[in-house]
């Protein structure tokens, strides 16, 4: 297991090494060069060239590579061009935020998901069946920030039932301690803050939630009618088991390996999508940080924000990888 | 003749259909369920209406109107009047008209931005799976740090680079499908590098370009057609999201769906219909390359064939 472990983790390595040269690759891309996308479109030629011999732009490539690798594993992603604050500063305040958000909708992705497509291949072929899979296939095509557009329209405009946007009503005073909303309320005994942190979550939650939701039904489903015609899912039935135990034991255990990769493999979705939600409900995680900096071109923001979402991406699958070899000791061999 | 003759007439057919390719029978496994009928109805209409459009519709998309102009407030956008059967949209344009010409734009950025990730992807994939070894590893290491950044994240990093225009659209959603096509198509190549047909193949003295191409290729396609239609679908939806957050095209006056759901974002309590309809819209279309692909998907499963 440790040397699985190991391996794996070594094997993260080359590919985080690659992407810094991307990501490098990309700051000097960028149009007008990496001075003037630090300094902005407005910068006079004479604060280019100081910033190019700040930057160091006149020594060697490969100099200038390990300099900005050196900055980037000590965290030091230069200051934002809108606040004028470090990257990284902006970046540890909002991440609490987009947690909070990201996790609440994986719950309730896997939460409803599995139980779904459980149901549905128990089903198959009927209608409870095809209704499944036809929710998961719309669920699939409506894209993520309409759907919050819809719940939004629905239930704040039209019915007045949930907060529009933001995470907190302005007439709570919330003490910050972790910065997830709903924890601190708990953590500091404000329970109407909690509440009101809860209220203002089920909305975005519910619309990041649509597509995991949607992946996780039909990976289960897919994966249970699998499971069921396996052998021993024939031997536990005849030597008399009974079928609740065949069930829970035989099908279900096994049904929920590809599952368990698919909900880190959804991640990277998850990210793309909080972007997408958190813009809709003005909710000041990640991804609105991300998405003044399109707004502003704000490159050195853009470019810490594209490096840590890479970075968690990978790290995530790197986590899934050895639970995986966890559950199934197969793995480890290969 | 008579029923029992009729029957066995079938089963002699059938029998001799035993030969036939798998992508013949997947073809016609396929179009046997309605789940795939309905895909190939609505992607049929989709694609008519796309040609169609500029003919049939009633007034010029590309150009206000001083009829709808006049009611034009901040707060107040002309609903259906006489002649203007969905009213105007926040420029005073024809908003019917519009709709009705965004299918082809929509088309237009769903395709290339398909077309253009499965070529590359395909070239890159292509010589992974013909060439093995380093060409391989390196390759793929390549297409896991494209797929290492989130796919929304890697559009939008490629569209920070350009100026805001719609290729630029249509190239940073092409990039997203670059790495899947690519590992799909070597994991066929590879899976039928070591099947016995090449092998045979290469044991009569075929030359490797002609097994690449003749055996290989041909035999590994199916799940990339698969895929690319699957991609149809997320490239509108993923164009549209470009658009939402500000990286889209900026002509703004472009009848194209996406740009238009997130041109209408700020007006939906003013007049909501901006962004229902394209939105709709988009949705019954990706709703119908997906019910395509996937039902292509599964009658292309070896483990369906009956």
């Amino acid at each position: 297991m440790l040397r699985f472990t190991v391996r794996r983790l070594l094997q993260a390595v080359p590919t985080l090494f690659v992407l810094s040269i991307l990501v490098f690759a990309w700051l000097r891309m960028l149009p007008g060069g990496p001075a003037t996308a630090l300094l902005g479109d407005k910068a006079t030629p004479e604060r280019v060239a100081a910033m190019n011999a700040v930057l160091g732009l006149d020594d060697p490539i490969v100099v200038q590579y390990f300099r900005f690798l050196g900055r980037t594993l000590t965290g030091d992603f230069g200051n934002s061009l809108i606040t004028g604050d470090p990257v990284m500063e902006e970046v540890s305040w909002a991440f609490p935020a987009t947690l909070e958000l990201s996790v609440a909708a994986m719950f309730l992705a896997v939460l409803f998901g599995i139980p779904m497509g459980y149901i549905a291949a128990r089903f198959r072929g009927r209608f409870l069946d095809n209704a499944t899979v036809i929710t998961t296939l719309v669920g699939v095509a409506v894209p993520v920030f309409f759907l919050g557009f819809l719940l939004k329209y629905i239930f704040t405009q039209e019915m007045s039932l949930l907060p529009p946007s933001g995470r907190h009503d302005v007439l709570i005073d919330a003490t910050r301690v972790t910065g997830i909303a709903t924890l601190d309320g708990l953590l500091t005994g404000e329970f109407d803050a909690t509440w009101d942190a809860m209220l203002h979550l089920i909305l975005p939650s519910v619309a990041l939630a649509s597509i995991p939701f949607a992946v996780i039904v039909r990976i289960t489903r897919a994966s249970v009618l699998d499971v069921q015609g396996e052998d021993f899912v024939r031997t536990a039935d005849s030597k008399g088991l009974t079928t609740q135990i065949v069930r829970k034991r035989h099908v279900l255990r096994n049904a929920l390996l590809p599952v368990s990769t698919t909900i880190g493999l959804q991640t990277g979705l998850l990210m793309s999508g909080a972007v997408l939600t958190e813009k809709v409900f003005a909710w000041g995680g990640l991804g609105t940080l991300l998405e003044q900096a399109i707004q502003q071109r704000d490159y050195p923001r853009l470019q810490g924000l594209i490096l840590l979402f890479a970075v968690v991406f990978v790290l995530v699958n790197l986590l899934v990888d050895i639970s995986y070899a966890i559950i199934d000791p197969r793995v480890r061999v290969r | 003749m008579s029923i029992l003759s009729t029957r066995k007439a079938e089963k002699i057919d059938s029998l001799a259909e035993g030969g036939t390719s798998l992508a013949m029978d997947a073809l016609r496994r396929t179009f046997r369920s309605p789940v795939a009928i309905l895909g190939l109805v609505i992607v049929g209409l989709f694609v008519i209406l796309a040609i169609i459009s500029p003919f049939i519709a009633p007034k010029d998309p590309y150009r206000p109107y001083p009829e709808l102009k006049a009611e034009l407030t901040p707060s107040n956008i002309p609903g259906p009047m006489p002649g203007f059967l969905l009213g105007s949209d926040q420029n005073g344009y024809d908003f019917f008209s519009r709709l009705l010409v965004g299918a082809q734009q929509t088309l237009f950025v769903g395709v290339f931005a398909t077309l253009i990730g499965v070529a590359v992807g395909m070239i890159i994939g292509g010589l992974a799976g013909a060439f093995g070894g380093w060409v391989d590893s390196v390759l793929m290491r390549l297409t896991d740090i494209m797929l290492s950044i989130p796919s929304l994240l890697l559009a939008i990093s490629i569209a920070a680079l350009l100026p805001g225009s719609q290729w630029t659209v249509i190239i940073a959603v092409a990039m997203i499908g670059v790495p899947v096509f690519a590992r799909l198509l070597r994991g066929a190549m590879i899976a039928q590098r070591s099947s016995d047909h090449v092998l045979a193949a290469t044991a009569l003295g075929v030359k490797r370009k002609t097994i690449v191409f003749r055996h290989m290729l041909p035999n590994s396609i199916g799940p990339v057609i698969v895929q690319a239609t699957l991609t149809l679908a997320t490239a509108i939806i993923d164009a549209a999201a470009l658009s939402f957050l500000g990286l889209g095209d900026s002509d703004w006056r472009r009848a194209e769906w996406g740009l238009m759901l997130g041109n209408a974002q700020e007006l939906l309590s003013v007049k909501p219909s901006l962004a229902f309809f394209p939105a709709i819209a988009i949705i019954i279309v990706a709703l119908g390359f997906t019910l395509l692909g996937e039902s292509m998907r599964e009658s292309l499963d070896p483990k369906n064939r009956r």
